[in-house]
C-alpha cells in the first residue's frame, strides 16, 4: 500500500496540533535569519538617499507592515471562506489566531508611517487615501476582533466572523478607490515589479524584510492556534493527554 | 416573489406606525446632532456653508445606526424570525421587505427633513437640492448595509456598541460620495459623477445585502 500524502489529514486539530508545534520553530529561524539580513541590507548596505537622508530607513519597516496587514486580511477571508463553504474547524481557528497580528501590523505601519512622515512632510498625519484605508482597514480589523469576542459560542463566532470577513473583503475595494479619489496627496507608489525606482539594495532590503515579517505572522499565528486549540477542545481526549503528559 | 417583499413590508410599516415615537425619536436624535454643530464651531456662514454636506451626512449615518438593532431584535425575541426562517420563501426575499420597509421609516423621514436643517446651514438652492438628491439616493444603501451589522450582532451582549464597530467602516464610501456630491456642487465641478456611484453603491447593497444578512441571520438563530 502506498501512502500518499494527504493534505485534509492535517485538517484536523488533534493532527495539526503537533504539525504546528513541530514548525514553529522553522518559521521562527526564518524570521530571524530574514530579519538579520534585511536590516543588514538595509541598514549599514543601502545608500543613504539624497533628498531624505537617513530618515527614510523606517521604510524597511513601514512598507513590510503596510504589505503584511493587507495580505494577512486576504488570508483571513481566505480561510473564512473555506470555513462557511467546507464547514471545517480548523479554519475559523486559524482566522481568529491571524487577527491580532493583522491589527498589529496595521498599527505598525500607520505608527511608523507617521514617525516618517513628520520629518519628511512636517506633519505626522494627513488625510490621504493610503493612511486613511490603512486607518479604516486597522478599524475592519477591529470590528472582527470585537465580533468574535462577543460571541460566546465558538461555532457562531467563527462562522459570523467569516461572514464579516467576506463582506469587508468586497469592501476593501470600494473603500480604497472612494478614498482615492475622495484626496490624494500621497507619492506614488515606488515598487514595481518591471521597473523599480528605488535602489535595486533597497528593494532587496525590503523585501528581506518582508519575508521576516511573513515568517513571524506565521509562527506567532501558529502559537496562538495551538492554544485555541486546547481551549476549544479541552473536553476531547487528546488533549486531556496532552495536558497530562506535560508539553509537546 | 415580489408578495413576500411586499407583504413583509406592508406588516412592518404596520407594526412602526404602532409605535410611531420610536420613527420621532430617531428623527429628533437627528435633528438635534445637526443643530449641535453650530453650537460647537460657531454661527459664520461660510464656515457652515462648508460644513453642512458632511455634519448632515455623519449625523444621517448616525441616526440610521441607531434604528438599527431594532431591525431584527424585535422579531427574534418573539420567535417571529425563526417563523420567517422556516417559511418556503428564501429569507433574502424576507430581509429586502425589512430592509425597504427600514428604510421607508428611518431614510425617508431623514431625507425630507434634511432640506429644512441645510436652510439653517444657509445652503444655496442648488446645493440644497444635491444634498437631498444625494440623502434620498444613499440611505437605502445605508440601510442595506447595516442590515449585515444587525443581524451578525442578533442577541448579543453590547449589541449597540459592536454594531457600530462593524458598520460604520463599510458606511465610509457613502459617506464620501454623499458629502462630496454637494462639495462638487459648490465648487461648480457637478455632482453628477458623485450622485451616480451612490445610486450604484445603493443598488448593489440593496441586491446583495440582503443575502448576507439572512446567511448571518441563519447563523445566529441556529
Amino acid at each position: 500500500m502506498t501512502r500518499r500524502f494527504n493534505l485534509y489529514h492535517f485538517a484536523s486539530p488533534a493532527t495539526f496540533y503537533p504539525l504546528a508545534g513541530a514548525l514553529i520553530p522553522w518559521f521562527a529561524a526564518a524570521s530571524v535569519l530574514f530579519g538579520l539580513a534585511g536590516l543588514y541590507l538595509g541598514m549599514l548596505v543601502a545608500p543613504t538617499d539624497f533628498q531624505q537622508g537617513e530618515g527614510y530607513r523606517i521604510i524597511f519597516i513601514h512598507v513590510p507592515a503596510s504589505w503584511m496587514s493587507m495580505f494577512i486580511y486576504l488570508v483571513m477571508a481566505f480561510w473564512a471562506a473555506i470555513g462557511l463553504a467546507f464547514n471545517t474547524r480548523l479554519s475559523g481557528m486559524m482566522t481568529q489566531a491571524l487577527a491580532p497580528t493583522g491589527a498589529l501590523m496595521a498599527f505598525l505601519s500607520l505608527w511608523t508611517g507617521a514617525l516618517w512622515g513628520k520629518p519628511m512632510w512636517g506633519t505626522w498625519w494627513v488625510w490621504d487615501a493610503r493612511l486613511t484605508s490603512e486607518l479604516i482597514l486597522l478599524f475592519l480589523y477591529i470590528g472582527y476582533m470585537a465580533l468574535v469576542a462577543a460571541i460566546d459560542d465558538p461555532r457562531r463566532a467563527d462562522k459570523a466572523g467569516g461572514l464579516l470577513l467576506l463582506v469587508g473583503v468586497v469592501n476593501v475595494p470600494i473603500i480604497y478607490f472612494s478614498v482615492k479619489w475622495w484626496n490624494t496627496l500621497h507619492q506614488g507608489s515606488s515598487v514595481n515589479l518591471t521597473k523599480s525606482s528605488m535602489a535595486e539594495t533597497m528593494l532587496w532590503g525590503m523585501l528581506l524584510m518582508a519575508m521576516c515579517f511573513w515568517m513571524y505572522a506565521i509562527a506567532v499565528a501558529f502559537a496562538r492556534v495551538r492554544t485555541i486549540m486546547l481551549e476549544r477542545e479541552r473536553h476531547t481526549d487528546w488533549v486531556k493527554a496532552i495536558l497530562a503528559g506535560g508539553e509537546k | 416573489m415580489l408578495g413576500v417583499v411586499t407583504a413583509v413590508i406592508a406588516r412592518d410599516l404596520k407594526l412602526a406606525m404602532r409605535r410611531q415615537a420610536d420613527i420621532v425619536s430617531a428623527l429628533f436624535f437627528f435633528i438635534i446632532v445637526v443643530s449641535l454643530f453650530p453650537l460647537g464651531i460657531g454661527p459664520e456662514p461660510d464656515l457652515l456653508r462648508k460644513l453642512a454636506p458632511g455634519v448632515l451626512w455623519v449625523a444621517a449615518l448616525l441616526a440610521t445606526m441607531l434604528s438599527l438593532p431594532r431591525l431584527f431584535a424585535d422579531d427574534h425575541r418573539d420567535g417571529t424570525l425563526e417563523q420567517l426562517a422556516l417559511s418556503p420563501h428564501p429569507l433574502g426575499l424576507v430581509v429586502t421587505g425589512k430592509v425597504i420597509a427600514h428604510w421607508l421609516v428611518s431614510g425617508l423621514p431623514l431625507t425630507l427633513i434634511a432640506p429644512v436643517l441645510g436652510i439653517q446651514f444657509d445652503l444655496s438652492t442648488e446645493a440644497l437640492l444635491v444634498l437631498t438628491g444625494a440623502i434620498l439616493l444613499g440611505t437605502p444603501a445605508l440601510s442595506g448595509i447595516g442590515a449585515i451589522g444587525a443581524a451578525l450582532t442578533l442577541g448579543l451582549r453590547g449589541g449597540g456598541v459592536l454594531l457600530s464597530l462593524l458598520v460604520l467602516p463599510l458606511y465610509i464610501p457613502v459617506l464620501i460620495f454623499g458629502a462630496g456630491a454637494v462639495d462638487a456642487t459648490v465648487s461648480g465641478l457637478g455632482g453628477e459623477g458623485h450622485l451616480s456611484l451612490l445610486g450604484a453603491m445603493t443598488f448593489a447593497s440593496l441586491g446583495f445585502a440582503p443575502w448576507a444578512s439572512a446567511a448571518a441571520l441563519k447563523i445566529a438563530l441556529e
